[in-house]
């Protein structure tokens, strides 16, 4: 399996605090994968590592043979807060990669106008963030990363500012929207459920010093449809597990 | 305010307080306060001559060239300092000075170093507004969502675009009440400029008509004075409302 990041010997420290110890990690290519573990075990600050955001003590990031930096149109972001500009109508908001990249207005809003049909958003181009609702301002957010075309979507803890019922929804857009696009996501979370429920590949990291302790895959229960997966036992055995894994550390 | 049952109109003070001074006028208690009929008569006689309409297109033009320097140097600063550590701690204590400074004593050097005409009295009106706008800038990038410029850098955002994309949106709200306190202030440079130098603008009418004991006269300037700088403060506050309606829902 190709893989379309890799994490190699990572460390990161905030002053005294190791954020991240030689940590190795391989994303691979077209699949969904977690950073799953309690607060504090370094799954943000790895994934803005990935991002370019952030920049390693030690240790490098490798995407299609090359070494990153800093951010790059291979990558996009989905922001825990959204951080949508409550200045600019969703139209705006979602073309902003394409903006960033100098596409003209007419074509940059083309292409917005058809992700945000695809995210659900259709009618809203002209809304204000503050005129939608969290889950809403959520879908503005993937819709933004979508539009740039990037191979590699990061999504930090996407859906854990909306409410359950939302987040359910948005879980299972989510899972339409992988087969659709072909990306390699990323995907930090702190709910087991929805890190068993979105992913390909989970892996569970322990803090304190920050490791990858367990990589699991899950496989019976992908293509059973969205609304099975909730019921099928491989699903419940691999919470439970992960729970068990997890528990003393929470 | 509720009277009787009757919604009273918050100017209605204004009238009540207006009968007052007509009858202290009129009963001549002293020469220095004429009535507000001889007032308005003194402005009818006058707004239409060429000294008074000199006097208010002078004072306009420093008014607008002092401001225009204050807010074209003023914000760009003020986002500078709020973005980089080294550019604030370089400026802030100057600002902090000039803001707090009588600056009214700085104005016979200025007469001295730029003569006695209209550039000194620009500059006093640039130095009078400028410091409010730079700290308020500052103040607006300085509460600017992390996750925003995080948002922006992601997406490949140039240090320019960042600036004219984020930065100066996401402080608009500060940078307009800055905008506004500077513009108060600008009134108060332009006119102590023109007093202190007082050959130029209504400077030079207050001295003729001071000095000639024409009080209705000289009221009915600082009238004109009043009603404009309060008015055009009422403008920016209302275009500062207009645009900080998302300031909370950021």
């Amino acid at each position: 399996m190709i893989n379309a990041v890799e994490v190699k010997n990572i460390s990161k420290k905030y002053g005294q605090v190791e954020a991240l110890r030689d940590m190795s990690l391989n994303f691979p290519k077209g699949q969904l994968t977690s950073l799953l573990g309690p607060s504090g075990c370094g799954k943000t600050t790895l994934l803005k590592i990935i991002a370019g955001l952030l920049s390693p003590d030690s240790g490098e990031v490798i995407i299609n043979n090359s070494r990153i930096t800093k951010p790059g149109p291979d990558r996009a972001f989905v922001f825990q807060d959204f951080a949508l500009m409550p200045w600019a109508s969703v139209i705006k908001n979602v073309a902003f990669g394409l903006e960033l990249k100098g596409i003209n207005k007419s074509e940059r809003e083309d292409i917005a106008k058809k992700y945000i049909s695809e995210v659900g958003l259709n009618g809203f181009e002209n809304n204000f963030p503050h005129e939608l609702s969290g889950g809403m301002k959520q879908r503005v957010g993937l819709a933004r990363a979508l539009s740039v075309n990037a191979e590699i979507l990061l999504m930090d803890e996407p859906f854990s500012a909306v409410d359950e019922q939302t987040r359910r929804r948005l879980q299972e857009d989510l899972l339409e929207l992988i087969k659709k696009e072909k990306k390699t996501f990323i995907f930090v979370t702190h709910s087991i459920e929805e890190a068993v429920y979105v992913s390909d590949q989970i892996a569970i990291l322990l803090p304190r010093p920050s490791r990858v302790s367990e990589i699991i895959k899950p496989s019976g229960f992908k293509n059973k449809g969205v609304d099975k997966i909730r019921r099928d036992t491989e699903y419940l055995d691999i919470v439970d597990q992960i729970w068990k894994s997890l528990k003393n550390y929470v | 305010m509720i009277l009787f049952g009757y919604r009273i109109p918050n100017f209605f003070s204004l009238i009540i307080w207006g009968c007052l001074w007509e009858l202290v006028g009129q009963s001549k208690i002293t020469y220095f306060v004429p009535s507000l009929s001889e007032i308005l008569k003194a402005f009818l006689e006058i707004y239409n001559t060429e000294v008074f309409l000199k006097a208010l297109l002078e004072t306009a033009y420093a008014l607008v060239s002092g401001l225009f320097f204050a807010i074209f140097i003023g914000i760009p600063l003020g986002v500078l300092m709020g973005k980089n550590r080294i550019i604030d701690e370089c400026l802030l204590p100057w600002v902090n000075i000039f803001l707090s400074a009588p600056l009214t004593a700085l104005v016979p050097v200025l007469m001295v170093l730029f003569g006695f005409g209209l550039k000194s009295i620009i500059i006093t009106t640039t130095l009078f507004a400028i410091w409010i706008i730079m700290l308020n800038a500052r103040a607006g990038v300085l509460q600017i969502n992390r996750s925003l410029v995080e948002m922006a850098n992601s997406y490949g955002a140039k240090s320019i675009d960042a600036f004219f994309k984020i930065y100066i949106w996401a402080a608009l709200p500060e940078i307009l009440s800055g905008v506004r306190i500077g513009f108060i202030r600008a009134v108060k440079g332009v006119i102590i400029g023109q007093l202190l130098i007082s050959i130029v603008g209504f400077g030079e009418l207050f001295e003729i008509y001071s000095s000639n004991f024409l009080m209705a006269h000289f009221w009915s300037i600082i009238f004109v004075l009043f009603t404009a700088a309060f008015i055009l403060a009422e403008i920016l506050s209302w275009l500062e409302r207009k645009f900080s309606y998302y300031a909370s829902k950021r």
